[in-house]
């Protein structure tokens, strides 16, 4: 057993735990924060998908030795401070995208990363950045429609604060 | 499997504590044993003026808890927006002991019993406010929970008058709306569970925490029927965090403080198993022995006219064989169960598809008496047909008891897809003959796959489904079947026979069609002239995805069509082949599901039908060698992604037909078909075996 301190969604974290655990069971098992989610413990669903200091990763696979003094978000953590929906949540409750919603975290963190890195994706990139997140309900075409819906709330975000900074000056 | 809604039980009122009003179903008109109602309700209208309505089918996606929320708000006039909705716990009024989701029938089943329970109470709500007002019931209407005075205009809450009304005798019959009244069904409707499910906040059985509770990972034999003969828990008790290792009736459970530390546990056992009867089982074996079984008389499921005597007047003879193999679910949420079991209680915290066979099974396993044993419904991460019975509810009762503690059992992926229950591996032989002009006069099929439910005169009816029952007018029609009796443990499956017989019948016909140089679609159409419903949605199909017009150059088109679970669908494919692999760019589905209640259902119950479909056709295979599964995880089971996704076109057909029709499996079973008949259409090559394999 060995202690490890990281941030969690913003607020820091210290656990006593094997060096090889998984950030996954770590998250769910010991801190009990359960939206992230378990889909098959090989890096190959992408359910458990979280993002380390803003990068996705599979926590299923990511011993949280090499987590130790960085920042961890996950799904519970991509709502803003003031409550309101991430614009990928937002898109995601526009479309109604969920079914069973098992592999939604998962989804929307994946898609979280790829809009941070490419705000207006084309399909082709949605192909590449989402293939690695199994959906078995089916999902996949409203999720790339809510892809290209959450860019278009985030440049509307954009636009709308170079608009208030427009006003200021 | 529906509400209570024969002569035995009727619909009744109570009061409840603090001013409110329940109303559900009950065995006697006079609700002679009203605590069932108070505590089994199936809509309670409270003093602060919400409405709660209990949900007693289950959750797994398929939209049941909006759906169900508006087919009460349609009759009852509840306020939209501050409608509850809870997980119904186990009782008969819920359907118990088929209390759950499955066979498409959530909202075929509650159809009429939740209108008519909305519209009674609705009528009791108007009867208590004009008893207030002392006018006549006529003189007032409800609305978003509100009863209005239409001559005064004063209003009272359904909260202020759900404690008259629940005094009120429930009226014998009461007019539902007709469609042109309709406020909700039929119209494109937001669900209720999104922001839950998009937040992190939706609570799944595996995301359970309950104090004192342990988590486990149960060691099983590989090969189905096997027990464990000894084994040495030494190396996994020294794992940091195993808490203890139990033998249960089917293996060895690790029981740790996370997850982790019970896999790692796990792998560190040290068993000898006796592996039993099945461990020389192979999937080669398996095929011998059913096309074994074909060649000799099996029962008989359809036996139209003489199909003997009209195949030896054919012109054109064909005879084939298909297989397809066992399949795996793989539901995103692994199977897991929760249990807390006490001498004098057991609870079990589980999403599942029955929630009914999870108690049964509880109290069996437990020995307790059924109304100590509780089961909480929980969201279900995809059921697919896997979470009706199963073993883990069982597994996880029996290692709490051995542990003395509470569990939460997950199956890892491995788990999951080595000791499902797995749609039956199924083999046909077909013969058919066409007359000189290349129309079909007799068609002939054996089957022989495993069955999991009882046979009825030799027959399992899901083994010929979506086969005996086809709709095609050749007069003469005979098909088999044959028992196939193996350890191997199978059940229902997304669409469940359908699932492989419409990918046999489907290619067949296409078949029959290259035979009598016929046009696949105008074969199906003059041969479905007597079934108006199905002939139309392929015409509209026909239509929409533009058959027989030019495609781009590389892409061919193949149809399919089939009833089933009261709704019709026809499917178009528009698909290319690169690298000898199948690229599937475009699906025309047209549905005919009578009333579609929530059309944004029945499109996304359409699109995950066809998904679930075509990751079977392309990729599903389930093997056995030495009685093991050969698959353990998606590098060697795969799922359909995001850059093979195609685009799939839903046309909602507007029915004639005033009740719905099911839509949870009605798209899964013509996409295979369509996609190898479009394979033939590109190549030639006809694919009698799934998943596709390109020659």
């Amino acid at each position: 057993m060995a202690s490890f301190s990281f941030s969690l969604n913003g607020q820091p974290v210290t656990v006593d735990v094997q060096p090889q655990m998984p950030l996954l069971w770590v998250i769910r098992d010991v801190l009990n924060l359960t939206g992230t989610k378990f889909g098959c413990g090989m890096a190959l669903c992408g359910a458990c998908t979280v993002h380390l200091d803003g990068q996705p990763i599979r926590s299923c696979l990511t011993e949280i030795r090499s987590v130790d003094g960085l920042e961890v978000t996950t799904i519970e953590g991509l709502i803003g401070d003031n409550g309101e929906l991430h614009p990928v949540q937002a898109a995601w409750q526009d479309i109604d995208v969920p079914q069973c919603g098992y592999c939604q975290s998962g989804q929307i963190m994946s898609a979280a990363a790829l809009l941070r890195e490419n705000p207006a994706p084309s399909d082709a990139d949605i192909d590449t950045a989402m293939r690695n997140n199994i959906c078995r309900c089916g999902t996949y075409q409203m999720i790339r429609e809510a892809i290209h819906r959450a860019a278009e709330l985030q440049s509307l975000a954009y636009d709308a604060m170079a608009g208030e900074g427009e006003a200021r000056v | 499997m529906n509400l209570p809604m024969n002569r035995r039980t009727f619909l009744t009122a109570s009061a409840v504590a603090g001013g409110g009003m329940a109303i559900g179903y009950s065995g006697s008109a006079s609700a002679q044993n009203p605590e069932d109602l108070d505590f089994n309700p199936f809509v309670r209208i409270n003093p602060d003026n919400t409405v709660t309505l209990i949900i007693h089918k289950p959750e797994n996606g398929q939209g049941a808890v909006t759906t169900l929320c508006m087919l009460l708000t349609e009759e009852l006039e509840c306020n939209w927006q501050t409608l509850n909705w809870e997980f119904a716990p186990v009782a008969r009024v819920y359907g118990f002991p088929l209390q759950g989701t499955f066979g498409s029938l959530g909202v075929r089943s509650s159809w009429q019993p939740l209108r008519e329970a909305g519209a009674k109470a609705r009528v009791m709500l108007q009867q208590a406010a004009a008893a207030r007002w002392n006018t006549g019931i006529e003189n007032t209407r409800a609305e978003n929970g509100l009863v209005i005075n239409i001559q005064t205009g004063g209003t009272l809450s359904f909260g202020d008058l759900a404690a008259a009304a629940a005094m009120l005798p429930v009226p014998e019959t009461v007019a539902l709306k007709t469609p042109d009244q309709y406020r909700y069904i039929g119209k494109a409707t937001k669900r209720r569970d999104t922001l839950a499910k998009i937040t992190g906040g939706a609570g799944y059985g595996i995301d359970v925490r309950i104090d004192d509770m342990a988590f486990a990972v149960l060691a099983r034999c590989p090969v189905f029927g096997g027990r464990v003969q000894r084994f040495d828990a030494a190396r996994a008790l020294a794992f940091p965090g195993v808490l203890d290792v139990v033998e249960v009736s089917r293996g060895v459970a690790v029981v740790a403080n996370n997850t982790w530390a019970a896999i790692e546990g796990r792998k560190l056992l040290d068993i000898t198993w006796d592996e039993g009867s099945s461990a020389n089982l192979s999937s080669a074996g398996i095929l011998a022995m059913q096309k074994e079984l074909v060649s000799t008389p099996g029962a008989v499921g359809r036996n139209d006219g003489d199909v003997e005597a009209a195949l030896a007047n054919a012109v054109t003879r064909l005879s084939v064989s298909y297989e397809v193999p066992y399949l795996a679910h793989t539901t995103m949420e692994p199977p897991n169960t929760t249990a807390d079991v006490s001498a004098n209680g057991c609870q079990l915290w589980s999403g599942t598809q029955i929630p009914g066979l999870c108690h049964l099974n509880s109290v069996a396993t437990s020995g307790l008496a059924p109304d100590q044993v509780k089961v909480n419904t929980l969201f279900i991460g995809g059921g697919f047909g896997s979470r009706g019975g199963g073993n883990v509810y069982s597994e996880a009762v029996e290692i709490a008891m051995a542990a003395g503690r509470p569990v939460n059992l997950l199956y890892t992926r491995e788990d999951d897809i080595q000791q499902d229950r797995y749609r039956p591996c199924s083999y046909v032989e077909m013969e058919a003959g066409l007359d000189a002009e290349g129309w079909p006069l007799a068609w002939k099929g054996h089957v022989s796959c495993q069955h999991f439910q009882d046979l009825v005169n030799g027959l399992d009816r899901e083994a010929l489904s979506g086969l005996a029952d086809n709709d095609y007018a050749i007069a003469n029609q005979r098909f088999e079947y044959s028992p196939l009796e193996l350890d191997v443990p199978t059940n229902f499956w997304r669409s469940v026979g359908a699932s492989q017989n419409a990918f046999f019948a489907e290619s067949f016909v296409d078949e029959l069609a290259a035979a009598g140089n016929k046009d696949p679609v105008e074969l199906r159409r003059r041969l479905l002239a007597d079934s108006p419903r199905l002939q139309n949605v392929l015409n509209i199909a026909a239509d929409r995805a533009g058959w027989g017009q030019p495609l781009p150059e590389g892409h061919y088109h193949g149809v399919a069509c089939i009833s089933c679970f009261g709704s019709h669908n026809a499917q178009i494919v528009e698909i290319s082949i690169a690298n000898n692999q199948v690229r599937v760019h475009k699906v025309t589905c047209v549905v005919d599901c009578g009333q579609a209640v929530n059309p944004a259902t029945v499109v996304q119950q359409m699109q995950g039908g066809i998904v679930y479909g075509l990751t079977a056709a392309l990729k599903g295979e389930i093997t056995l060698e030495n009685g093991r599964v050969q698959q353990s995880n998606f590098h060697n089971y795969d799922a359909l992604r995001m850059d093979e996704m195609p685009q799939i076109d839903v046309h909602i057909v507007q029915s004639d037909v005033a009740a719905p029709g099911g839509i949870g499996e009605t798209a899964t079973p013509a996409i295979a078909p369509a996609v190898v008949n479009a394979v033939f259409a590109a190549t030639g090559q006809r694919i009698r075996k799934l998943p596709i394999k390109l020659a």
